[in-house]
């Protein structure tokens, strides 16, 4: 007789297991953002993730008048291993409007 | 395990790997090990004006722990497969 699988939610790990084949938001060192499908992930937070959009933060200072430009780069990539040092958290999708 | 066995696969397969130095090395991916330390072949710069340190290099061993990002093929390895050998290894590690 097989066993059941253990699909409880233990660890943190877990949670992210309950994002598998869906859509996740993934922040990352150096004020980057990721947005895509969940196809594969380990301990080390390694990942794969399609159909995914980077998005980079940049702050420029004017010289003169100090003030800050938040400057946000986009790309997207079909297919995208990311290797999991980087990763700071995953979440599911911000509802931003 | 599962992603230097997922790397196996896709030896022979054009990667292009983006390092945490913002240098982006397009080139065939002809071997990978434990730390998903990487071997190019064919390699090419994919910015050659931005970056023409590597101008003359073919061929490189990169250390896995400078890798940030590796674009793949999409359609290296079946998506279900990915799926089920995540699970399981979640349940085991």
């Amino acid at each position: 007789m097989a066993a059941e699988e253990e699909s409880a939610v233990k660890e943190p790990l877990d949670l992210i297991r309950l994002s598998l084949d869906e859509r996740i938001y993934v922040k990352l060192r150096s004020d980057r953002e990721l947005r895509g499908k969940l196809h594969a992930y380990d301990q080390h937070l390694n990942m794969i993730l399609g159909d995914v959009e980077e998005i980079i933060t940049t702050v420029e200072i004017d010289d003169e008048t100090y003030e800050e430009i938040v400057r946000t780069t986009r790309r997207t990539v079909p297919f995208l291993f990311v290797r999991g040092d980087g990763v700071i958290l995953v979440s599911p999708p911000l509802r931003t409007a | 395990m599962l992603f230097f066995s997922y790397f196996k696969e896709l030896v022979g397969k054009e990667v292009t790997v983006e390092l945490k130095n913002d240098l982006e090395i397009r080139g065939t991916l002809h071997s990978v090990d434990q730390y998903l330390n990487i071997k190019l072949e064919n390699t090419r710069v994919v910015d050659q004006d931005k970056y023409p340190h590597m101008l003359s290099v073919r061929n490189c061993f990169i250390r896995g722990s400078v890798v940030r990002y590796v674009q793949l093929p999409p359609d290296g390895v079946d998506i279900d497969i990915l799926h089920d050998a995540t699970r399981r290894e979640a349940r085991g590690a």
